[in-house]
């Protein structure tokens, strides 16, 4: 916990715009549509000021200025997580992958690859940052081999505090991981050691969506009992994963209805596919087995289609709010507050008391600090000795030498001590 | 048993002819044959013992694929209930099934934890540790001045190791897990739910299994060094082509075409685990218990046996120091990459003292 800060702020509920740019348009068709007709025009004039028209304006901004999202990816290799981003994006960002032999994943360690893609649908522009993390989970030894992971999406938020902080904030390039898929292997019997490990490492510092990787091998009643045992896991090792935000009372049934459906179904089980195979007559993406056709895009057969929904068309936006609000937040206070306990300790013994960090003193401020100690240290002094000595000491002619112990002198290094017992604690 | 046959012929030599018995005519054949009518009687009394070990990591379907290879519904049904241990534990459970009259006592040992945790090294130890194990208790009761007639074997005949499916290649884990047990026990890699891969991700990761497998001198079983005679080699081959199989394990039944299978039931199709078409798990059943279950044993006993004796009684100096004698070093754990040296060829004495 982060010292001495209090409760994580909590998130401003604030209502997003619905939908989002990235889907339809039918918001600002509505809009667009209030405003057509003549008769209605004299009315709106005259009762409404006019602002409803801010959310269009947003919206034609956002999309000359295009969107951008980074995505991490997760697990141990053979998960099906670059088949996955293929489906989710329809794009191939693995063409020129080459997959390292057994040999080669021997002496293997965690990488951080990043792959960008832009892309256009519908005139809205998206930019699009995927990072890969190869070689997680697959060595014999896997202690903190998050370690990598953790250190880059760090160093993600330091590169954007440092932009933020700086001169020049006309284009900051926002490079902070948003989301973060975590592959589950399917064969497991809920998480394994390593989930939990990785879990633990960045759930105060990304957007974790967990996965259910490969759901094909899996029959309904074990995808139900799995997705019972992670949730229960998750609560039991206290994981903090990506919450959906609750939806207003105000909504529509059905966007309840899909929004309570959506949380039933967390942790995703998903399917990706590459491929496009024929099914019952029409061409869709799926797997072919001897047994039958897995369909990628069929809510009875997996919930790829939910994950798509959630992270492109109705959360994308939400999950770079709390990256923002919360994540970065508590990265950005975690930070300052580092800063400022490491001033306070290096801070030299000259310095007055420090309440907040500031500069040594100059000569000339020294030289006033020192005449007030001398005076307090007369008046004091001889009140507190009491005695022929301390009276002596004050006024003996190695007064002209800096006395040895000035009163302000002790109340600094007994605050110095109280600040560094604060700290130990 | 070619020896007894080479002589079709009525054979006057080796009966005394009776002046009353005509030549060439109801002398008939020794009855030699009748020999493997007594083996198989006093076999059926004494009953067959089979002891394997499976290993792989947790949610494989390890205990699935025995209850289905061994039909033992009795073992506790595999669950998402259990969680895996902390470290590496090995149970073993005996069952004696019975068949057409044939009795075979079947001892699984299951090894749950391992690869499980973050930090895997080592975590073969344990389970060489076993094995070699078994091996000293039989070693212990053969050097006995008073043996048993029949010696209790507990020694692990055959070790399924399961991959998982990633449909990438063998892990550094595999690797360094197959190197080591290879040396000591018949391995036999299977792909475990294997009905997360079409056919083609199949065919092309257990190529590549196959590739590492030779990268990495790792000699599963069959082991071409041991196969006798040219038949041995044809068949033997065609199983290393597919080996490893890809397998998928099921103990529920359902109804495909009015015949009763078992299988897997998903929304797009049924998983039919006894259809050659959907997964090689007849190859596996048939490997492990229809053709090979004997020469399994056989391997054991004859190579593996008796590498682990000889390196003991030279440790233990109980070796008589003759001629014949060649210093062999107990082999480290370092020395992964040049297989050990297999001292007796097997088959050279099929000595069936204690079993058959």
């Amino acid at each position: 916990m982060v010292g001495g800060l209090g409760p994580r702020p909590t998130r401003p509920r604030a209502r997003p715009a619905r939908p989002p740019p990235a889907a339809t348009m039918s918001t600002g068709l509505r809009y667009k549509s209030k405003l057509a007709t003549p008769e209605d025009k004299q009315d709106i004039d005259k009762q409404y000021v006019g602002f409803a028209t801010l959310p269009n304006q947003v919206h034609r901004k956002s999309v000359k200025k295009g969107f951008d999202f980074t995505l991490m990816v997760a697990g141990e290799s053979g998960l099906g997580k670059s088949t996955l981003v293929h489906s989710l994006f329809l794009t191939d960002l693995y063409k020129d992958r080459k997959l390292l032999s057994a040999e080669e994943r021997i002496s293997q360690t965690v990488e951080i690859l990043k792959h960008t893609v832009d892309i256009e649908e519908k005139g809205v522009k998206l930019k699009l940052t995927i990072v890969d993390t190869p070689g997680f989970g697959d060595a014999v030894n896997n202690t903190e081999c998050w370690k990598p992971i953790t250190d880059y999406v760090d160093q993600q938020f330091e590169q954007y505090f440092r932009d933020e902080s700086g001169l020049n904030r006309k284009n900051i390039q926002d490079n902070r991981v948003h989301c973060c898929l975590y592959f589950i292997s399917p064969f497991g019997h809920g998480l394994r050691p390593v989930d939990v490990g990785f879990m633990k490492a960045l759930h105060e510092k990304v957007n974790i969506v967990p996965l259910i990787a490969k759901a094909d091998c899996l029959v309904p009643s074990e995808i139900r009992k799995l997705k019972e045992r992670i949730r229960e896991e998750i609560d039991k090792f206290g994981i903090h994963v990506y919450q959906f935000p609750e939806c207003d009372s105000d909504e529509d049934e059905d966007f309840k209805q899909q929004d309570r459906e959506l949380k039933e179904s967390a942790p995703f089980a998903v399917i990706g596919s590459n491929t496009v195979v024929e099914a019952k007559g029409q061409r869709v993406r799926g797997r072919l087995y001897p047994w039958g056709i897995v369909e990628v895009e069929n809510q009875a057969h997996c919930d790829f289609v939910k994950l798509r929904n959630m992270l492109i068309r109705t959360h994308m936006h939400d999950l770079k709010d709390v990256t923002c609000d919360v994540h970065y937040e508590n990265y950005r206070a975690h930070c300052i507050q580092q800063m400022t306990s490491k001033l306070t300790q290096d801070s030299r013994m000259e310095s007055p008391i420090p309440i907040l960090p500031l500069p040594t003193p100059d000569a000339e401020t020294e030289k006033l600090i020192r005449m007030k100690d001398e005076e307090v240290c007369g008046a004091v002094g001889v009140a507190e000795a009491g005695g022929r000595d301390a009276l002596q000491r004050c006024c003996s002619p190695a007064r002209l030498s800096p006395p040895p112990r000035p009163q302000l002198r002790r109340m600094q290094e007994m605050l110095q001590r109280m600040k560094q017992q604060m700290q130990d604690q | 048993m070619d020896p007894l046959r080479r002589s079709p012929s009525p054979c006057l030599s080796s009966r005394p002819s009776s002046p009353s018995t005509p030549p060439c005519e109801m002398l008939g054949p020794v009855g030699i044959e009748a020999v493997l009518d007594q083996l198989k009687i006093k076999a059926m009394k004494m009953g067959f013992e089979f002891n394997i070990m499976v290993v792989g990591q947790s949610g494989l379907g390890k205990s699935t694929m025995v209850n289905t290879l061994f039909k033992v519904w009795k073992s506790n049904p595999p669950g998402l209930g259990v969680p895996p241990p902390q470290t590496l534990q090995l149970h073993s459970v005996t069952h004696v099934i019975e068949e057409k009259g044939v009795k075979l006592k079947l001892t699984v040992t299951d090894t749950p934890g391992f690869g499980d945790q973050i930090n895997n090294d080592n975590c073969w130890d344990p389970i060489l540790g076993y094995i070699n194990e078994q091996y000293e208790q039989y070693l212990q009761e053969e050097l006995l001045i008073t043996r048993q007639r029949h010696i209790p074997d507990t020694r692990v005949h055959c070790c399924v190791y399961f991959v998982p499916p990633t449909g990438h290649c063998l892990r550094p884990l595999d690797i360094e897990f197959l190197q080591r047990l290879c040396q000591t026990v018949n391995v036999v890699p299977v792909i475990a739910r294997a009905d997360s891969l079409t056919i083609e991700e199949r065919e092309a990761f257990r190529r590549r299994i196959q590739q590492n497998l030779r990268t990495h001198c790792i000699n599963v079983y069959p082991q071409m060094c041991f196969d006798e005679d040219i038949n041995d080699r044809i068949l033997n081959s065609k199983l290393r082509d597919r080996i490893p199989f890809a397998v998928v394990g099921a103990d529920q039944e359902h109804l495909v075409n009015g015949r009763c299978v078992l299988g897997r039931k998903t929304n797009w199709g049924i998983i039919e685990v006894e259809n050659m078409a959907h997964c090689e798990f007849p190859l596996l059943r048939d490997l492990l218990i229809r053709s090979h279950l004997q020469d399994l044993k056989d391997i054991t006993h004859n190579v593996h046996y008796e590498n682990y004796r000889v390196i003991r009684l030279n440790e233990s100096h109980l070796l008589p120091r003759g001629p014949g004698w060649v210093n062999l070093a107990p082999a480290s754990p370092g020395q992964l990459t040049t297989p050990r040296p297999f001292k007796v060829c097997r088959g050279a004495h099929d000595d069936s003292d204690d079993e058959f």
